[in-house]
Order: structure tokens, then C-alpha cells, then sequence
């Protein structure tokens, strides 16, 4: 077996070192009932080859993006990361080191995580921010708890239009506290809308910027609503890309940002893992859950930095703490981080930019169709079609001409009969005009056939 | 022809220069490079990475475009390249060396695993492709659940927990939900003293208060004191076995009998699988939910921290109230269940999309690699490791409670007593040494607990070098060298850090100086 | 003006009908450096045994309970900048808050210095 360096002559000598005869008299506190007397049914042990093949094997019956015209987005967004990222945390001293809390051997974890918070809290407009939630969506679960904890107030409403996913996992996470989770219908998002809605019991509103449907709004409006109330904003942004091009959270007067940062650095890897972005104001970060990395100095007053502020973890505050969470996107962040410097605030700007012209110009070829409508007034690499035909039916023909074409809203809201015919497109830098004329014609193939 | 380049090579003759008085000018020490913030080197002009030119278009933000400075630091990509690379050389790893973590369990990170995680059929794909186009990662999904299923010998699994914590998470809410169902509003969960700090937390958010049950002296379970608390307000026992003290809980199965007679249940925390993988199924042991670290048992790297995940494996009591989604299978192939049916028990959606797939592919080729057979074998060589690790150095630390072992073993501080060293300074001299800390003061049970775990992929030479030094060190203390502990680490690349600084003026980002 | 000490560690001095809370030295040398003081809001009451502060160390904190009941009329904002004064002055300028004082009762369930001293050296 590759990976057991003990040989039968180790195992013996290791025994007779212990006072036993047999590994089986180490788990003589096993009950004898309990311990196998075979081995369980499953295959035995495969060389890396057989492995690599049963897994290529599993991989061909798969459609990966980047071999077709691919415009799928709902949280998940496909963009081009290069080639230093995935070779630099594929360094055994990023990839196979623990969580740094013996930070005298652990800078390089450390002072990365720094930077990664510098670059969250730079993009989202806010103070500070945390070294990573799991993803995006339980990070917006723990920002209704945060918001709960920072207020006082324990009623959160969501907006119609965040991610559907989101607010079931918000609604799952406060399910058993006493919180009240107010969900509004799709159709109820705007900011004067959630600004009728805030009480005196209101703790936090959660709006998302893009929204769901891709649209934009300034919610500077519904933030002074809340503050006046000693209510909080939460905003999610599920692509960070947007914050290039589009005005911060925090310029609007979020109190808490959340986001799915998986769109840099990350691949779509089929849902995980992903990278939870939260970042929030100075004075609420001891209401703040998960890690949080800091700068210091060492005994000789050398500048470093440790994992701080733990008191509001489970490892300390157990039943008191402000969140069960023990671990961080770790890997994921580094490579966020990795993207982000390369970019630089020249590349984020200008990736932004061209999602944003390749989006208007999909957008446009799409609402020249005949019967097709492009919903949003405003977007920023996503929008939502009105179809005359069923939006799913139509991106499963598309697969099968080998174009991802979309998410039809029916994969999220299987009830809402109005959304039927519609289906989300998203376009970012990895997109074609060669992709965009196969995703045009062959829409307008089957439009027409109807 | 006389060549007059000629240069003198022997090493007799070189100057000694004490190590003490060598400052360099660049603050470098030969192959140790320090390192200043990307905002110290690059600025927001520079940048890694060309883009195509953006066409002209019509802006379509409606008059929310950003026009602030955001201030990110570009670097180009050599200069990136670098940065990072000095930064991964000031991290221990295992790849290095040996990592004792207890508890953590910090085994060999095998590079197929990685390579067939990021086959593009793997791993780009999005979570909201049809599902007709993403079939062999269904599949993969399902054969995971099978294995993981087969191993634990339960019935039910939930995939999508994205960490351990979270996987508890998923346990505890199916087991309220469960509870909730049966119209039973019970407040209480018990858990051991030497609990994870997580299942406190974890108990609190599904709004249970937490009684915790003490230990015998011989670091089990208090079987009688637990009898005493179970009563009608008991939803559940949290208990991690083997335990984290490194200890199997004999009376686990009078454990899930006593709690499942008062109508609770027992959710099984799996932090320590690792031990009896391929030896002991926890579903016969009367578990009715435990996540699964596949970041320990099955070696998904740690990745300085994450991600994790965390697969729950349920009971058929429990089953019905699984989060969404899940993977079905029928003639038409696979398929995925995303939304609760009306009726659906199913206690709600723990993440968007479905989970942690990069590792659990990873976690698959780890599984798949080892087999039926190799899995037995990792969990027998942890132990042996372990009670190895305690059988040789018994003489020199205090074994808290006698042997044997399972993966872990644990020492406390009472071979220090006198000495005036602390546990963590024993620990931060064996960072000179070239090794990674144990676990220190947990669990929270002894004094100064100092815990173990080598797991199986290290040989019985890099064991007995790991013994070596730790007799070293022991010598060392016993014979009042306190110095080589009270300022330790001398040698890494920082010295002890100011954490009373750090918490006390949290400074949690670089920002530009006045 | 008349100095109490309870078993949790607070200390309550007592003017008129209004006290100045804070934790004894005795409290702040065991939790070693403190790095974080949670005060509780002024115009909020609290009960008798009710947690009304936490106390921050690196890696453990603190519920501190009310030693008296009543209503806090003031809290000492100079921890939030500078924590360090309830381990360099914790029986003065480390106070946490000051309490309107209910029941005058109360105080009689609590120690004198002499009592706290003979509790505490029990302790060790």
C-alpha cells in the first residue's frame, strides 16, 4: 500500500514494544460485538492508475464548461483564472498546512490572509473584514445572526430578490433561535418596498447587489432607513466581479457585506467549494463570526501577524460563542488572494469593464430576437430572458447542441408559474462573440420553430 | 598554460562569524527571506494579467457605477510568483515533517487526489448545469455516499455540510426535527467535559442548552452520571468516539441504549473516525448521526485552514429529515432533489448548490486508492503509531490514562511540575526541533494536556526521531535548562508573537500610512 | 463609602445610594492580560446574579454577574481604548460601571475587604 511507509517487520517490532501481540489487542475497549471480523464490502485497494482512470471515466460523461459556449451563472460564475494560481497554493507549505494558530510557523498562511482581508474589505467599501465564511450563502445565514447579536433586534427580513438558495439557507440557520425571518415574495425588492417594511423589531434588512435577477439598485436610501431605526443593511453581492465596476456596499451604507467570492481564483468546481466573503464596520467586529487574522509583533518587535479576537469562537466561548463555525475557505482564500494581486486594481477594474460590455452586447443581440425580452433595465454581467417558449426545455436542447445556455428560474423555483419561461444569462470575459452567435441562432431556431 | 582562475575550495581556513552579531542589511538570513505586504511592493497600477481591450458599449449600470478608489495592489507575475513563494517557505506543512496534531488528524495529502479533482469534467462544471450533462459527477456524488454509508454502516447521508461544524449542525437539526415532529419540545443535549468547543456552539444554535457529563478517572465517559441526567428533557448525547482524550467509550453501546430508552438520540461526533476505519461501523454501535472531517479521515487537504467538509451519515430514524439536496438514482440515470416536496420532513437547505464536491472527490480517490483493505490498515497503523509514540515515551511524559490507545495519545503537564515550564513552552521548543506543536491544553480534562496523534503515514523512523527529540526535550527540562523553553522557538522564522497586542488593538488590515 | 466584595470577584463600592462596580485585583491577576471589556448599556436594569459584563483575556473570557440589582447610570468608556487599566488599576480607575442601588438589602449578602481576603486566600 503506497501510502503506509510501516513494513511487517516495523509492525512486529512496534508491537512488541507496546506488550501486545496483535493490533486487534489495541482495541480490546471495542465492544466484541462491534469490531468487524471482515473486512467491509467494498472494492479493495487500486494502483493511481486504475484511480486516475476511474475518475477520467467519470469525468467524460460530464459537459465541462470551457469546452462549449457556456453562460450559466445564479452564483456561480465561470471566469479565467490564471494559470500562477492553481500552481502557487498547490504548494505543499500552502496546501498541506494546518490552520495557523502556531503562528511562528505559519506566516506565510497568515500574512496572506491579511492581505486577503485588506483586498475584501478594499473591494466591499467596508472597514474590516473576516479571513472567510464557508461560502456565500451560509456566510448570509450568519449575517442575520450577526445582525441579530450587533442590534439587539431579532426580525430580519430578506428582499424577493435574493438568491432563493440563500434565503433558504438563511431561514434553515435561524430556524431553531428565536429569530423571526421575514421572506418576501419575488416581486417585492425594491428599496422603498423593504423601506415600508422596517419596525421597530427590525434587525437587519438583506438586500443583494446585483440581485438574483441580475438587477442593480443605490441602496443608500433603504441604509438610512435602517439606521435611523438602530437597524442594520446586509448586502450580498454573489459576484464579486461586479465591485469593479459597480458602487460598493459599503459607499451605500451596508453595515454588513457578505459575498460568494469563488469568481476569483476559483472554479466552478460544481458547487464547492467556494470562498464566503464578510466584512463589516470596526465597531462591529466582536460581534463578527469565524476567523479573523491581525498584525503584531514578535519578541524581537518584528512586524507578523496571529489568528486574534478568538474569545468569540467555539473553541473558547463553546455554547457562547458567536458562531459554531472552526474552519475558513483557507485554500480558497489564498487563491482569491493570488487572482486579486495579479490583478491589481487596473485588471479588477478592467475585467469588470468587459463583463460588463460582453454582457450589454449579449444582451442586446438576445432582445433582437423576435419574442424574446431582456427583463432588467440595469445589469452588470447577468440578466434575466423572457422566452415565449418553456426556459427549461430550451436549455436542455441547447445542451444538447453542447451550449450551457443559461439557469432556467424554474431550477429554483419549480412553483412560480410566471418564471417558466425564464431563465437567467450570464456573461463574463470567457465568453465569445463565436459563443454568442451559437447561443443567439440556436435560440432563435427554436423560437421560431414553436 | 598555467590557468590562474583557480580558487581556494577547502573549508579549513574560513572566518567564524558569531551567529548573534549577523545583521544583514537586507533583514535576510540566507535562504530565510523576509517578506513586506503586496500593498508595500505593488501599487494600483501594476498588474499580472492581460486582458482583451473592451469594445465600446453603453454603459448599463444605471447610475451606480463605481468611480472611488479602491486601492487594491497589483503585482506583476513574476513578481507575484515570488511574493507568494516566499510566503509558503515561513509555513510548517506536512509535506515537511511530521505534524502531531491530536485531534486533527494531519495525514499524508496523496497528488492524485488533487489531479483528479480538477479534471475539467470534474471540475468545471457548474452547480446549475442540466442535470442530463452532468452525470458521471452525480455518479460520483452517489459512489461517495455509498462508500461513506458502507463505512459507517448507516443507512442515510447528507452531503452538503461543508465542514465538520457544519456537518454537526446537520445532525443536530435533523435530530430537533425529528424531535419537533414527535411534538416533543425537550431543551437539553449532554455532552462529555472533554467535548470539541464546537458541539456547545453547535447545540446552541438549534436552541438546546447544554449539560455537560464528567469524565472517570480513567478519562471515559461517567457512565452512572450519565444515566443521572438522561430524563424526558434529553433530545440528544453529542459524544465523540473514540474520544479526545484518544480513548474508545467502552459503554457506548449501553450509552445509545440508555439515550435511545428515554426517546432521545445519539449523534456521534466523527472527528476521530480515522482510529476505526474499516474496523468498527458506528451504525452498530447505535449512532443515529455523525459528520464525517473528510478533511481528516480521508486526507482532503487542510489547506492552512480550509475547506473542509463534512457528510452526515443518519439513521433510518433520522433520515427523513436530511437537508436538501440529495442524489437519486433511477432508470434514467441520476438525478438531484433540490427542493422539499410537499409533505417532505426534510428540515430545509443547509448551503446553496450542493456541497463541498472538489473535496469529496478528492475524499473518493483517497477511499477508492486504499480500499476495503487499506482502509482497515490505516485505521490499525494510526494506532499502532499512536500507542507506540506512548509506549516509548511513558517513562519520560505522564501518560494521563493508561493504554492502550487509539490514534491519540495523551500526556499532561505533571512531568513538568517543578521545572517552570509550562506546557506551551514544551511545545514551542519542539518548533526548533523542527517539528510542528501538538495539541496543546486540550482536552480541557488534564492540566496542561499535551496531545498526540502521528497517523499513519509516518514511518517508524520518522517516529523515532519525533521520540528522539521529545526525550530530548524532557531531558532538557528535567535538567533546568529553562532558557531552551522560555524563549523557544529561537530558530523559526519569527519568535513567540504578541497576542495580548494583537486582541487589544485589533489592527485587521493594512491601510495606507498618514 | 463603604467597599463590598462578592464571590464572583466584584468588588461594589457604595456612595449614597448609587456603587461603582469593577472585578478585584485578585480577578485580574488570574485572568492574566485582559485585552477586551463588554459594559453593559447605561439605562439598562439588571438583577442580582444576572451576567452584565464580560471580561476578554487572549484565550478565555469571562461573564461577570451583577453583584447588586439595578440600574446602570454610567459605564467607564475609558476601557474600550485602553483595557489594560482594569490589570494595572482594577480596584480604581479599572471600575466598569456605576448601579443606582434598589435594594439596599442585597449588600448585606456580600463580603467586607477582611472577608474577601480570608475567601480568597481559601482559594489558593
Amino acid at each position: 500500500m503506497r501510502y503506509l511507509p510501516l513494513s511487517h517487520n516495523d509492525r512486529t517490532e512496534m508491537l512488541a514494544k507496546i506488550g501486545v501481540r496483535h493490533v486487534n489487542d489495541l482495541y480490546k475497549d471495542v465492544p466484541a460485538t462491534a469490531l468487524l471480523k471482515e473486512p467491509v464490502d467494498l472494492p479493495d485497494h487500486m494502483s493511481e492508475m486504475q484511480v486516475d482512470r476511474d475518475f477520467r471515466a467519470m469525468a467524460e460523461k460530464n459537459i465541462p464548461a470551457g469546452s462549449h459556449p457556456f453562460f450559466c451563472g445564479a452564483g456561480a460564475y465561470r471566469h479565467y483564472v490564471p494559470s500562477t494560481v492553481d500552481y502557487m497554493i498547490q504548494r505543499g507549505e500552502f496546501l498541506t498546512a494546518y490552520t495557523p494558530y502556531q503562528p511562528e510557523i505559519s506566516q506565510g498562511t497568515l500574512q496572506a490572509l491579511y492581505e486577503f482581508q485588506t483586498q475584501v474589505a478594499q473591494i466591499t467599501g467596508m472597514e474590516v473584514a473576516n479571513a472567510s465564511m464557508y461560502d456565500g450563502s451560509t456566510a448570509c445565514g450568519e449575517a442575520v445572526l450577526m445582525a441579530r447579536r450587533a442590534s439587539r433586534k431579532k426580525k430580519a427580513i430578506l428582499s424577493g430578490s435574493l438568491h432563493p438558495q440563500y434565503i433558504e439557507v438563511a431561514k434553515t440557520a435561524t430556524k431553531y433561535t428565536d429569530d423571526v425571518t421575514v421572506v418576501n415574495p419575488v416581486d417585492i425588492y425594491d428599496a422603498d418596498a423593504l423601506i415600508d417594511q422596517i419596525d421597530d423589531e427590525t434587525s437587519c434588512v438583506v438586500v443583494q447587489n446585483p440581485d438574483f435577477f441580475g438587477n442593480l439598485q443605490d441602496y443608500s436610501k433603504l441604509a438610512e432607513a435602517l439606521h435611523a431605526r438602530k437597524a442594520i443593511l446586509v448586502m450580498v453581492v454573489t459576484e464579486v466581479v461586479s465591485l469593479g465596476a459597480v458602487r460598493s456596499p459599503g459607499s451605500m451604507g451596508a453595515d454588513i457585506v457578505v459575498g460568494e467570492g469563488q469568481s476569483i481564483g476559483n472554479g466552478l468546481s460544481f458547487g464547492g467549494p467556494y470562498v464566503g466573503l464578510l466584512a463589516t464596520r470596526q465597531k462591529l467586529v466582536r460581534t463578527m463570526p469565524g476567523r479573523v487574522c491581525g498584525e503584531t509583533v514578535d519578541a524581537d518587535g518584528k512586524r507578523g501577524y496571529v489568528l486574534t479576537l478568538s474569545t468569540r469562537e467555539q473553541h473558547i466561548r463553546r455554547e457562547k460563542a458567536t458562531s459554531n463555525i472552526c474552519t475558513n475557505a483557507g485554500l480558497c482564500t489564498l487563491a482569491f488572494t493570488i487572482h486579486m494581486t495579479l490583478l491589481g486594481e487596473k485588471g479588477f477594474r478592467h475585467l469588470a469593464r468587459l463583463n460588463h460590455a460582453k454582457a450589454v452586447k449579449l444582451a442586446d443581440k438576445l432582445a433582437a430576437i423576435d419574442g424574446v425580452e431582456v427583463m432588467n433595465d440595469n445589469f452588470f454581467n447577468e440578466f434575466t430572458v423572457s422566452l415565449p417558449i418553456d426556459a427549461a426545455r430550451a436549455i436542455e436542447r441547447l445542451a444538447e447542441k453542447q451550449i450551457l445556455g443559461g439557469v432556467p428560474l424554474s431550477r429554483l423555483y419549480p412553483d412560480n408559474e410566471k418564471l417558466k419561461k425564464q431563465m437567467l444569462v450570464a456573461v463574463t470575459e470567457t465568453v465569445t462573440d463565436g459563443d454568442m452567435d451559437r447561443l443567439v441562432s440556436e435560440l432563435k431556431e427554436q423560437v421560431n420553430a414553436k | 598554460m598555467l590557468n590562474k582562475q583557480g580558487r581556494q575550495t577547502d573549508i579549513v581556513n574560513l572566518t567564524e562569524l558569531p551567529q548573534d552579531s549577523f545583521a544583514t542589511h537586507s533583514g535576510n538570513r540566507g535562504l530565510e527571506q523576509d517578506e513586506l505586504l503586496i500593498y508595500e511592493i505593488g501599487d494600483t497600477e501594476r498588474t499580472g494579467v492581460d486582458l482583451e481591450e473592451v469594445e465600446n458599449f453603453e454603459n448599463r449600470l444605471g447610475g451606480i457605477t463605481r468611480e472611488d478608489k479602491i486601492g487594491l495592489a497589483g503585482l506583476s507575475e513574476p513578481e507575484t510568483m515570488r511574493h507568494y513563494t516566499r510566503l509558503s517557505r515561513m509555513n510548517y506543512a506536512i509535506d515537511m515533517g511530521l505534524y502531531p496534531l491530536g485531534s486533527c488528524t494531519m495525514k499524508h495529502n496523496p497528488r492524485i487526489n488533487e489531479k483528479v479533482a480538477r479534471l475539467p469534467g470534474l471540475a468545471d462544471i457548474h452547480p446549475l448545469q442540466p442535470m442530463s450533462t452532468v452525470q458521471g459527477a452525480l455518479e460520483a456524488m452517489d459512489k461517495l455516499a455509498h462508500w461513506l454509508k458502507t463505512l459507517t454502516g448507516m443507512p442515510a447521508i447528507a452531503m452538503s455540510p461543508k465542514a465538520g461544524a457544519h456537518g454537526e449542525l446537520c445532525g443536530l437539526m435533523a435530530i430537533r426535527a425529528a424531535l419537533d415532529k414527535r411534538g416533543e419540545n425537550r431543551s437539553i443535549v449532554l455532552a462529555p467535559e472533554s467535548a470539541h468547543g464546537t458541539n456547545p456552539a453547535t447545540a446552541t444554535l438549534c436552541g438546546y442548552k447544554v449539560k455537560s457529563i464528567p469524565a472517570t478517572e480513567n478519562g471515559h465517559v461517567d457512565l452512572e452520571a450519565l444515566k443521572e441526567a438522561l430524563g424526558p428533557d434529553v433530545a440528544a448525547i453529542m459524544l465523540t468516539n473514540p474520544n479526545t482524550c484518544g480513548l474508545f467509550e467502552r459503554d457506548v453501546i449501553e450509552i445509545a441504549d440508555a439515550v435511545h430508552d428515554i426517546g432521545g438520540y445519539f449523534y456521534c461526533d466523527g472527528a476521530n473516525f480515522n482510529a476505526i476505519v474499516g474496523k468498527v461501523r458506528p451504525g452498530d454501535l447505535g449512532v443515529d448521526a455523525m459528520h464525517i472531517n473528510l478533511h481528516k479521515t480521508f486526507s482532503t487537504p487542510h489547506g492552512g485552514g480550509g475547506p473542509g467538509a463534512g457528510p452526515v451519515v443518519l439513521s433510518e430514524a433520522l433520515a427523513p429529515f436530511a437537508p436538501v439536496p440529495y442524489v437519486v438514482h433511477s432508470k434514467q440515470g441520476f438525478a438531484l432533489v433540490e427542493h422539499m416536496e410537499d409533505g417532505s420532513d426534510s428540515f430545509g437547505r443547509m448551503t446553496a448548490f450542493h456541497g463541498q464536491m472538489g473535496m469529496n472527490i478528492r475524499a473518493l480517490a483517497f477511499m477508492m486508492s486504499h480500499g476495503s483493505d487499506g482502509l482497515a490498515r490505516v485505521a490499525e497503523d494510526s494506532v499502532l503509531n499512536a500507542n507506540y509514540v506512548m509506549a516509548s515515551l511513558q517513562d519520560d511524559m505522564t501518560v494521563s490514562y493508561p493504554g492502550p490507545c487509539m490514534h491519540e495519545c495523551l500526556f499532561d503537564d505533571r512531568f513538568l511540575n517543578g521545572s517552570g515550564i509550562a506546557t506551551l513552552d514544551f511545545a514551542k521548543a519542539m518548533i526548533d526541533e523542527g517539528y510542528h506543536p501538538m495539541t496543546m491544553y486540550f482536552p480541557l480534562v488534564v492540566h496542561g494536556a499535551m496531545l498526540i496523534e502521528p497517523t499513519e503515514s509516518e514511518s517508524k523512523q520518522s517516529l523515532d526521531q519525533f521520540i528522539g527529540s521529545l526525550r530530548h526535550l524532557v531531558a532538557e527540562a528535567k535538567a533546568g535548562n529553562t532558557e531552551l523553553f522560555s524563549g523557544a522557538p529561537y530558530l523559526a522564522p519569527l519568535r513567540r508573537l504578541d497576542e495580548t497586542l494583537a486582541a487589544r488593538k485589533p489592527v485587521l488590515r493594512w491601510t495606507k500610512p498618514e | 463609602m463603604t467597599t463590598y466584595y462578592s464571590e464572583e470577584h466584584e468588588w461594589i463600592t457604595v456612595e449614597g445610594d448609587s456603587g461603582t462596580v469593577g472585578i478585584t485585583d485578585y480577578a485580574q491577576n488570574a485572568l492574566g492580560d485582559i485585552v477586551f471589556v463588554e459594559v453593559p448599556e447605561v439605562g439598562n436594569s439588571y438583577d442580582k446574579g444576572d451576567e452584565i459584563a464580560v471580561v476578554e483575556s487572549v484565550k478565555a473570557a469571562s461573564e461577570i454577574y451583577a453583584p447588586i440589582s439595578g440600574e446602570v447610570i454610567a459605564v467607564n468608556d475609558a476601557l474600550e481604548d485602553e483595557p489594560a487599566l482594569v490589570n494595572a488599576q482594577a480596584e480604581t480607575d479599572g471600575w466598569f460601571y456605576k448601579v443606582t442601588i434598589s435594594d439596599a438589602d442585597e449588600l448585606k449578602e456580600l463580603m467586607d475587604a477582611d472577608g474577601y481576603k480570608a475567601f480568597t486566600a481559601g482559594l489558593e
